[in-house]
């Protein structure tokens, strides 16, 4: 069941546009800004509520990126891997934090911390390479300085 | 029409169509995938590239995409241009970096769009060294097999699944190279139209799962046009044989009926041909032995025959020929409909209507033409499945046609007028008994009793024309949809009525009629049975009449046509009646509760084994042709039966009617209301060129071997005399006249893409005309209105009135019989609205009885929450459920059993 | 030297608010339009200064708004959308007006808003820019606040309401008829045009959508005029030009600076020269869609025409350098790692021709090139050209690796025939 509050964010965006299954993106950034991700059943009440198929909304979901349809860790960490930082030291970058976490691209920590994630262009590559974890952005890294950085996150 | 230059020729085209229609429409061969007639183009696929120059002096020219240009006077187009061409290739090999090339255990393969595109374009060797992507399939239920590794990505199971026909549990996931088609989970797809993935879907993704069980190739199997017997609407459908048995059912196009897309009962509904259940044998009852021969049966029949009243029990599912032969047998008097009598009254009513020209009844193609409709009464989601599509496509192009009448766009253009109409909706009146899936594109629904229903009706008709009666204590709720739905009907151009026969109401009838009389719009029916309305146009008595005749006498002896009598008739009064027969010959396909009380059983071919004339809802007379003939000698078409017993009561050599040719000549005769009808298909010693049309492609394998078995020399071919198809892959290769289309091939377009050949136009008519001959057409007379507006229905203390809920999957006799189709049936349930249920403190799940026809029937109540109070649902046709008195009032206990 | 856009950014400092940008002049030019200025005057005020659309593309944005219906049979509502959903790689310039200025978008957006007479305005952006989200939210309440969104503008009659929506990822929704899609809650795939958005645009209604810079120079016109913005530039393409530049070079960043300067005064004044041990080697101009150039062409101007004359693009003026101690298959590969990732899936040749492109490079990346995969590269940067794939991801995705292959012809041949990537 969507919650309440989830339930009274959906119905602004539900407001704004002119049919309610127009709000499915609004509601799945809604939803997964609570839960973490949008598992299956978050898909079905997010039908449910908006009155279109779980194929429609899933539909949706599984064609953008940011939206995660499986579980991830506690904190998100999208590295740039596009041209301005793969010229500044993305693969160094890319590999460290492998090394560091444990992990691949695309896989969770075992203790959940964290997921790594590929990210495209995240918009300063006049300070790249450049990472972003959850909403803060860290530009100029090198490996050196991902310690301390990852350290602020539990 | 615009003159455009192709490959520096000038061609005449029509209008409004793109470079792709235009130039399939004129024989040329240009390869697409996403592109669909029904369904328009989209840009996708990017394989239909041509190139179109600036005028003549323009050398360089430039890539477009042919179903996403218009075509406009003086185009100048190159589809032989070497970039084009190396283009078109390229896509090819594109698309088959990851396609499995697994052509030879893929169930498209030798009708396979991907395969007849690829060797069109020319792309021989891949290049791509790389691993291919790879899905896991879905399970999709029992009709439709998934087998994602095949798709191309042309988008069309989605375009048809949801789009098209409204479908919610098929869509497109992921993005770029990873976009999958098919369900958000597992599980069975729930639209009744899923079977059509098999045909639109270019390649082996969607694929019949019935014909797994049986595979075979197309090229491999003995076609036959065939006409679906599952209910009224008579879509057109190839069915294919080998080995004795019907292997599968695909869509014959008839631009008129069907178009291109058929119901999965009609697609899948087959099996009953094959089924163990089949009477093979002839058989005298209550002898040592009782199987006999074909001669010793007629014998024994001809002294049943002579010296005893006889009386004949027609079938709204056998044929005209079939039914005619026994009426000319027992003798017009004697000859009787195997419906009760209330349907038969309904069913004259329509007959009346029809025969009187007064109005209109309108093909399915013209009800997707439509710019409003109103049903009434008639819940097509379960009885006409097709004409449900063809519902949905008028309301979505009225959409599209009021939305293009200001940004003007071409029809075909389906993307930009999806993102201009976006949710707007054309007009649609959904006034029934129950909901369906159709109220969600309705303008404005109703739930109410069918007597009500019919007096909305006359409230509408008193609208459209003051001097009609006023329909007194309309009430608010229907003094309130008249004015809408009247109001939306006088605007249209082209309205259309529906209603039909399955809330048993006569009083719907009258009111549909005086509308679509009112408003001179169209008006269609929806009957029960597949030659509901050709027996009903025979204008013979009810089984009700034939239980009163024999009443009368103590030696009858009855001969039933292919009908059970139990799933019509309660099963008190089938009782009585047969107890009173002193001889009982039954005639049917299949094993039944009938066929049980036969005294002399004779097998009959199915609608595959036999030559058939069959009028569907708009009295369009059709002809369905026999696709193989039983190895089994004994299993032959009813009307010959009849007529070998008939033979026996005239002198030798006395022509008596074999040939169905025949017997329609002879029922036009008798008839005057089927004049014409034996023009329904061309004769059976018609010949082009001196030659037969084969029912077998050239590329039929194994002839010389398939009875090796029996015997090691080939067999001579089969001979068929009642037709001019042949049982050879011999004979006239060019376009067979359009009745008598065995199946779509054309070189180099092996597989159903190949009907483009065999229309006028692309998406247009078949050449020569779509098949089948109306028998009506609205003439000058003048409407003579009804003007009996019914009483309000008035729920009773303690009575409910039964009426039957029809279900697509489960209500049909013979669909059944498909193990697919009998899993997706429903339970038996008996329903009530959530009121009546409340108020007799029963839930959902509670055994309810119903007492009817002397019998109780105890089931778990489903509660219909929108169910008109004082009705009483129960499925209808069930296997194994007993026929009722519907329209009746019963008795409900509830006591918790 | 004018600077417009940014004389009143400031890297160490918040940006300007409300009231700060009333005091340096903001919305004076919203009061002018709405003090009796007609939408059709404002339209050719537009069209005269020859603003070119800042996305890319580099249509003139006074012709682009002259083609939504007006009057009073005009469907309505109308939309206006600002396209701040920059994620073309190596582009960082709408960021430094975002998070710099946002009132200076949202005043240009209630300008164009007026000139279309627009009842809705949207700005789309970028999921990954937080803090311009944050800003942006709080910028439109105020702009609410003061009277100069809601109803009746500034005592015009005009009515405007203007919504924030975040993406959630992919490239395909800066494509403006993706975009429009991917606000009606639907996949980011494009649509056919014709018909154009500012007939058939968003919801099926009259849409325009403009770059966050191009909105920008909106104000600025309409206070100074069309001559004055025209005389801001180099060339003949009106105003001033965000640039950016990053890569191995001194002193990376973005500056706005007039239309038409020359790349070399870009990279060597701007941007301080390359780092030191690197030489320059190539340069996308605009972005990752468009053609390398190189050393030989830094004296050309950095405008529309001249770019092109070039065998480029501008683009978005934000450009990548390519040092020499990049390998260049390496540089092309990533990028079409990035297309092939972010194209929709729609359209065959980009949905099948860019991976395996991909998947070709990164085999010679590999030292598992093979001399046949330069003719299937080739091929495909002729076969995936504009007109053959449904939208220009495809064929902007080829352009650097076209002008690879023309430039940089012999790194591709090394990896082959060392079978190994000469920089490792």
């Amino acid at each position: 069941m969507l919650t309440a509050i989830e339930k009274k964010a959906i119905d602004h965006e539900i407001e704004l546009v002119p049919y309610r299954k127009a709000s499915v993106i609004e509601a799945l950034k809604i939803v997964q800004q609570h839960r973490g991700w949008i598992s299956d059943e978050s898909v079905e009440e997010i039908a449910a509520y908006l009155e279109i198929s779980p194929a429609e909304v899933d539909s949706v979901a599984t064609f953008y990126n940011l939206i995660f349809r499986k579980p991830v860790g506690r904190h998100i960490i999208l590295l740039c891997d596009s041209i301005s930082c793969y010229v500044m030291g993305y693969r160094l970058l890319h590999k460290a934090l492998e090394e560091k976490l444990h992990i691949r691209m695309g896989q969770t920590t075992d203790d959940n911390r964290f997921t790594l994630l590929p990210n495209v262009c995240l918009g300063c590559c006049d300070h790249a390479p450049a990472l972003m974890i959850d909403k803060d952005l860290y530009r100029d890294i090198e490996p050196a300085l991902l310690d301390d950085i990852l350290k602020k996150y539990a | 029409m615009p003159t455009i230059y192709i490959d520096n020729k000038p061609f005449d085209v029509k209008t409004g169509k793109n470079l792709l229609e235009a130039c399939l429409s004129l024989g040329l061969d240009l390869p697409y995938f996403c592109w669909h007639p029904a369904m328009g183009s989209i840009g996708a696929c990017r394989q239909c590239a041509v190139k179109v120059f600036k005028d003549e002096e323009d050398t360089r020219g430039r890539i477009v995409m042919s179903c996403m240009e218009g075509v406009k006077d003086g185009l100048r187009v190159s589809i032989n241009d070497e970039t084009a061409k190396a283009f078109r290739s390229q896509v090819v090999e594109w698309l088959m970096t990851n396609h499995p090339h697994d052509c030879p255990v893929c169930d498209e393969g030798g009708s396979c769009h991907l395969q007849d595109m690829t060797v069109m374009t020319g792309h021989n060797y891949r290049r791509y060294e790389f691993k291919k992507r790879t899905y896991t399939n879905q399970y999709l239920g029992p009709l439709i097999n998934h087998e994602m590794n095949r798709c191309i990505q042309c988008y069309r199971c989605v375009r048809f699944y949801k789009d098209y026909a409204g479908g919610k549990d098929l869509n497109v996931f992921s993005a770029h190279n990873h976009v999958y088609f098919g369900r958000e989970k597992e599980g069975i797809l729930q639209s009744p139209y899923s079977g059509n993935l098999a045909e639109v879907c270019p390649t082996g993704v969607f694929t019949d799962k019935t014909l797994k069980e049986h595979y075979t190739r197309k090229w491999d199997l003995t076609n036959a046009p065939s006409v679906c017997q599952h209910c009224s609407l008579g879509c057109n459908v190839i069915a294919g044989e080998r080995y004795g048995q019907l292997r599968n059912i695909v869509n014959r196009y008839n631009g008129e009926v069907n178009g291109y897309f058929l119901c999965d009962k009609g697609r899948f509904g087959y099996e009953f041909v094959n089924s163990e259940n089949r009477i093979t044998q002839p058989l005298i009852r209550n002898q040592t032995i009782e199987a006999t021969t074909h001669d010793k049966l007629i014998q024994h029949v001809g002294k049943l025959v002579s010296g005893h009243t006889l009386i004949g029990i027609g079938s709204p599912r056998a044929s005209l020929e079939s039914n005619y032969a026994l009426l000319e047998l027992v003798g017009k008097e004697n000859f009787y409909q195997g419906i009760p009598d209330d349907l038969a009254y309904v069913e004259q009513k329509i007959v009346d209507v029809l025969q009187s020209g007064a109005i209109h009844t309108p093909s399915l193609k013209e009800i997707e033409q439509a710019d409003a409709v109103l049903i009434l009464g008639e819940d097509i989601w379960n009885t006409a499945s097709v004409m449900a599509l063809a519902v949905r496509q008028s309301v979505m192009k009225t959409a599209a046609n009021h939305t293009t009448e200001q940004i003007p766009l071409p029809s075909w253009h389906d993307m930009a007028i999806k993102e201009l109409v976006q949710e707007t909706k054309g007009f649609l009146a959904n006034m029934t008994v129950l909901p369906s899936q159709l109220d969600e594109i309705a303008a404005t629904s109703m739930r109410a009793a069918p007597d009500d229903l019919a007096r909305l009706g006359f409230a509408i008709a008193h609208i459209l024309n003051p001097s009609l009666p006023e329909v007194p204590d309309a009430g608010e709720m229907i003094n309130t949809q008249a004015t809408i739905i009247s109001k939306a009907l006088q605007q249209a151009k082209h309205p259309v009525i529906i209603t039909g026969t399955s809330c048993w109401s006569n009083a719907l009838i009258r009111a549909a009629f005086d509308i679509a009389a009112a408003l001179n719009g169209g008006l269609a029916f929806v009957l029960p049975e597949c030659n509901s309305l050709g027996l009903a146009m025979m204008r013979a008595p009810s089984f009700d009449k034939a239980a009163a005749h024999v009443q009368q006498t103590t030696n009858t002896t009855a001969i039933i046509l292919e009908n059970d009598l139990y799933r019509c008739i309660p099963a008190i009064e089938a009782d009585a009646f047969f107890s009173r027969c002193k001889n009982i010959i039954v005639l049917d396909t299949l094993h039944n509760r009938t066929t049980e009380r036969a005294h002399v059983l004779i097998p009959a071919a199915t609608f595959a084994e036999a030559d058939g004339t069959f009028v569907n809802n708009e009295a369009r007379a059709q002809r369905s042709s026999q696709v193989f003939m039983p190895a089994n000698k004994v299993i032959r078409e009813s009307f010959k039966w009849l007529s070998d017993i008939k033979a026996l009561q005239t002198t030798a050599g006395n022509g008596h009617e074999r040939h169905p040719d025949d017997l329609l000549l002879a029922l036009e005769n008798r008839f005057p209301q089927f004049a014409g009808i034996n023009k329904v298909a061309p004769p059976h010693n018609f010949r082009i060129h001196g030659a037969r049309i084969p029912r077998e492609s050239h590329r039929y394998s194994g002839r010389t071997a398939i009875t090796a078995n029996m015997a090691v020399s080939e067999p001579k071919p089969l001979q068929d005399d009642d037709s001019s198809l042949s049982y050879t892959m011999e004979g006239y290769r060019g376009l067979p006249p359009a009745p008598l289309i065995p199946f779509f091939w054309s070189p180099g377009w092996n597989s159903g893409q190949s009907v483009n050949k065999y229309q006028q136009e692309v998406g247009g008519m078949l050449k020569g005309g779509d098949p089948g001959i109306r028998l009506f057409e609205q003439t000058t007379t003048l409407p003579t209105f009804y003007r009996d507006v019914p009483e309000a229905f008035v729920p009773r203390p303690d009575r409910w009135m039964l009426l039957p809920q029809y279900h697509l999957f489960g209500s049909g006799e013979l669909s059944v019989y498909t193990a697919g189709i009998a899993s997706l049936s429903s339970g038996p349930y008996i329903s009530l609205s959530k009121q009546d249920a409340e108020r007799s403190h029963v839930k959902d799940g509670d055994m309810v009885s119903v007492k009817t026809d002397g019998k109780t029937y105890t089931f778990p109540l489903s509660i219909q929450e929108s169910l008109p109070d004082g009705i009483v649902l129960l499925p209808a046709g069930l296997r194994g459920m007993d026929a009722l008195s519907w329209g009746s009032w019963v008795n409900i206990s509830t006591e918790i059993v | 030297m004018e600077r417009p856009l940014t004389s009143n950014i400031y890297p160490d400092r918040p940006p300007l608010n409300l009231k700060e940008y009333e005091k340096a002049g903001g919305y004076i030019a919203l009061r002018k339009a709405c003090s009796g200025m007609s939408p059709a005057a404002l339209q050719k005020l537009v069209q005269d200064s020859n603003l070119k659309g800042r996305g890319g593309a580099g249509f003139n944005t006074g012709i682009k708004w002259s083609l939504v219906p007006m009057g009073d049979e005009a469907p309505h509502p109308k939309y206006l959308i600002a396209n701040a959903d920059e994620m073309e790689p190596g582009t960082f310039k709408d960021r430094v007006l975002l998070e710099g200025n946002p009132h200076q978008l949202i005043e240009g957006m209630i300008l164009a808003a007026y000139a279309i007479q627009a009842d809705i305005a949207y700005v789309f952006l970028r999921w990954a820019y937080h803090e311009a989200a944050a800003l942006l939210r709080k910028s439109i309440q105020e702009a609410y606040d003061a009277g100069y969104l809601g109803k009746d503008i500034l005592g015009s009659g005009f009515h405007l309401d203007m919504h924030l929506h975040t993406g959630v990822g992919r490239y395909m929704c800066g494509e403006e008829t993706a975009l429009l899609n991917a606000l009606e809650g639907k996949r980011a795939t494009p649509r056919a045009k014709p018909p154009f958005p500012q007939v058939s645009g968003l919801f099926g209604k009259p849409t325009i959508v403009n770059n966050v810079e191009t909105l920008c120079c909106i104000p600025h016109i309409v206070n100074n005029g069309a001559d004055w913005f025209k005389g801001l530039s180099y060339s003949e393409d009106g105003g001033t030009k965000l640039y950016g530049v990053s890569g191995k070079v001194k002193k990376p960043g973005a500056w706005e600076l007039p239309m038409g300067i020359t790349m070399r005064e870009l990279i060597e004044e701007h941007a301080g020269g390359m780092k030191s041990g690197f030489q320059l080697k190539g340069v996308l101009p605009g972005g990752a869609s468009t053609d390398f150039l190189t050393v030989q062409h830094l004296d050309i101007k950095l405008d529309y025409k001249s770019v092109a004359a070039a065998g480029s693009r501008l683009g978005t003026g934000t450009m990548i350098v390519m040092d020499d101690g990049t390998c260049p298959v390496g540089f092309v590969h990533n990028l079409q790692h990035f297309f092939a990732q972010e194209s929709c899936g729609w359209c065959t040749p980009c949905r099948e021709g860019l991976p395996w492109v991909e998947k070709i490079l990164l085999a010679m990346e590999k030292g598992e090139g093979r001399k046949e995969d330069l003719e299937l590269l080739q091929m495909h940067t002729q076969l995936l050209g504009p007109g053959n794939t449904f939208c220009a991801l495809a064929p902007g995705a080829m352009e650097p690796l076209q002008s690879a292959l023309k430039y940089f012809r012999d790194d591709f041949e090394k990896h082959i025939d060392h079978k190994k990537c000469p920089y490792d």
